[in-house]
């Protein structure tokens, strides 16, 4: 008879929380009681290890069982603390060194037949952990890979209970099980997109520099043109075109992969994510949600990478709409009644739409049968507060037949060329930021550009002026148009934009007008 | 009579002599009423004690003490409430007990006693 404590994680968002597991052996029937706000798929946690540990051949004692998850108050969720409650009544019971227990951080499901099952959100989890000060954690076999992705800790996989007791100095004989590997294969995922290249679009040269600009200054993307003018096609390349992800946000894009149940394997995410949802998304699908535990939605699973919204109008107005908090904050909060969650939410929008209901106004060679006001309220679904913080508005025109001839002939710029020039790119913007808070130019606020040393005088900006001057774009236009000339001087190698820069940026934002 | 029934009563013998040894004394054994019976009332000092005795020959269907459920428990309660009625004893200290024999064949019983379960 006894206490057994030892240690776990409760995860809320991206955020661990360590939680302390007791438990405690008091003469009484044989019961077993499980405290501290479990959910259902927690509560079910006591048959579980009742079974697990009576099949791994460790019994737990015919006594009265409590196991109190602390701190109480905190709202647990998941099939991630059985282990932690198996080992913490072991220890109770004697059967193994409670000191052992006591210092190690347990995460990890057990099925029936005692063996350890992988589960969701390891990465997070043993980052909690290691943030907390813990150095030694155990985690199931199949979860092992993504656990050592974490510096400074020392990660103790087991197949089974009996193995888990085993190493905690239970006497127990070793036996050999087959230890449950994770499902999902992420290698051909990303092979997957390693396959577009720039190299396949023919013929529409300026969507292209459009979208060397995007990449370089992380400047949001709209492309408006008829069907078959190639915006998905144009879209789903720009991952390819951003530089590998820093450490830091390697790690917090490998977390969330973890969190979303996709797997994760052996090496951090190194290349920027592309989600790209379906026009009938919800709200909770969009940015994340549910009632019990919070899950990261699509925006969450494309930080650091391409949020690309096909379709743009047939979103619901309120999904598009929930996109304004990250793109101001570069956070995703969700507010729900047992508690709040915040994800990280940093992505480049790439939004693609039709110019009409029947996509063809604009086109050569077929005419629009939409009326105006038709063609006026499609692209009114997208609000002007959403519009106002896409800095890059490209018109993409189907290929003609003479635009495909002249292509064939002269090299054609690779995705790897096009990294190469982006990298380059952003050096010379960071370089340029140094003494600012901004690393990228789409991050940089008009008032800076206007005055001081950025300030580009009236020679570079007569064009941009005139179009003031003419009221074709407003002053928040105004200074959209001068942050993207700097990227396209970035781009060219040069140190400050040139009339020319400024005419082109021009260009990028009036496009679709 | 059956065999479950035999180590049932045999189980019962034994620990009424393992309380006896520990100076309890035997009331009442096997009282029946309508809605039960109590194995064994026994007392020791102010204490009157009711206690259930569950005997089994292994583990392989579980632990005799998993056998004794809640049910078992509220039942044996409203048993100790009639049993004191009918002895004309209602202010007495009652506890419920429960004990546990464990007899595997050819070996020796162990016996499990845990004080006031309900």
């Amino acid at each position: 008879m006894g206490v057994g404590r030892t240690l776990s994680v409760a995860l809320l968002g991206l955020t661990g929380a360590v939680v302390e597991v007791e438990s405690d052996i008091s003469a009484g029937l044989p019961g077993f009681v499980l405290i501290g706000l479990p959910d259902t798929a927690l509560g079910e946690a006591k048959d579980r290890v009742r079974s697990a540990a009576s099949n791994s051949g460790c019994a737990l004692p015919s006594h009265k069982l409590t196991v109190n998850l602390s701190p109480a108050a905190l709202p647990k969720h998941g099939s991630g603390f059985d282990l932690a409650i198996a080992v913490s009544i072991l220890a109770a019971a004697g059967s193994v060194h409670a000191e052992s227990v006591e210092r190690v951080v347990h995460v990890g499901e057990l099925g029936l037949d005692g063996r350890l099952r992988p589960v969701n959100g390891v990465l997070p989890a043993v980052l909690a952990a290691s943030r907390a000060g813990h150095r030694v954690v155990m985690v199931p076999t199949g979860n092992a890979d993504e656990a050592s992705l974490v510096p400074d800790v020392r990660v103790v996989p087991v197949a089974s209970l009996r193995d888990a007791a085993i190493w905690h100095g239970g006497e127990y004989q070793p036996v050999p099980v087959e230890p449950i590997e994770r499902v999902g294969t992420p290698e051909g995922h990303e092979a997957a997109a390693e396959h577009l290249d720039l190299t396949d679009i023919v013929g529409n040269e300026e969507a292209i520099g459009a979208l060397l600009a995007a990449a370089a200054g992380a400047h949001h993307v709209f492309l408006l043109g008829p069907p078959g003018a190639g915006k998905t096609m144009l879209a789903s390349r720009l991952p390819g075109l951003l530089p590998d992800l820093e450490p830091a946000e390697a790690l917090e894009v490998s977390s969330i992969r973890s969190l979303a149940g996709l797997a994760v394997g052996s090496s951090l995410v190194t290349r920027p994510p592309l989600e790209s949802p379906h026009h009938t998304a919800t709200a909770a699908a969009m940015v994340g949600g549910g009632s019990g535990q919070i899950r990261p939605g699509a925006a969450v699973r494309a930080t650091h990478g391409v949020l690309f919204l096909d379709e743009a109008p047939e979103f619901s107005m309120a999904v598009l709409d929930c996109l304004r908090q990250p793109l101001e904050s570069g956070r995703i909060s969700i507010h729900r009644a047992s508690a709040v969650a915040h994800f990280p939410g940093r992505f480049q929008l790439v939004m693609a739409a039709n110019p009409c209901p029947c996509g063809q106004y604009g086109a050569q060679d077929a005419s629009c049968m939409c009326p105006p006001n038709a063609r006026r309220r499609y692209l009114a679904r997208i609000s002007g507060p959403l519009l106002d913080r896409i800095d890059i508005q490209l018109g993409v025109r189907q290929v003609t037949a003479a635009q495909l001839a002249l292509s064939t002939d002269g090299p054609r710029m690779s995705t790897a060329d096009g990294r190469a020039r982006v990298t380059a790119a952003r050096a010379a913007a960071r370089e340029r930021l140094r003494a600012t808070p901004w690393t990228l130019n789409s991050q940089v606020p008009g008032s800076w550009l206007r005055n001081g040393t950025a300030a580009l005088g009236g020679r570079a900006t007569a064009a941009l002026d005139r179009a003031l001057e003419r009221g074709g774009i407003t002053m928040r236009g105004y200074d959209r148009v001068l942050r993207l000339s700097w990227t396209l001087a970035d781009l060219d190698g040069e140190g400050r934009p040139s009339p020319d820069h400024v005419g082109r940026a021009l260009f990028l934002r009036r496009a679709m007008s | 009579m059956a065999a479950k029934d035999e180590l049932g009563r045999w189980g019962e013998q034994l620990v009424a002599e393992r309380l006896t040894e520990q100076g309890y004394a035997v009331l009442d054994r096997n009282w029946r009423c309508e809605q039960g019976e109590i194995d064994l009332v026994v007392q020791r000092g102010d204490d009157t004690v009711f206690v259930e005795v569950k005997t089994r020959s292994g583990t392989a269907f579980g632990h005799p003490f998993e056998a004794i459920t809640v049910a078992k428990l509220a039942r044996l309660r409203r048993l100790a409430g009639e049993w004191c009625e009918q002895h004309g004893a209602t202010r007495r200290r009652i506890r419920i007990d429960a004990v546990a024999v464990l007899a595997p064949p050819g070996a020796a019983p162990t016996i499990e006693h845990l004080e006031g379960v309900f």
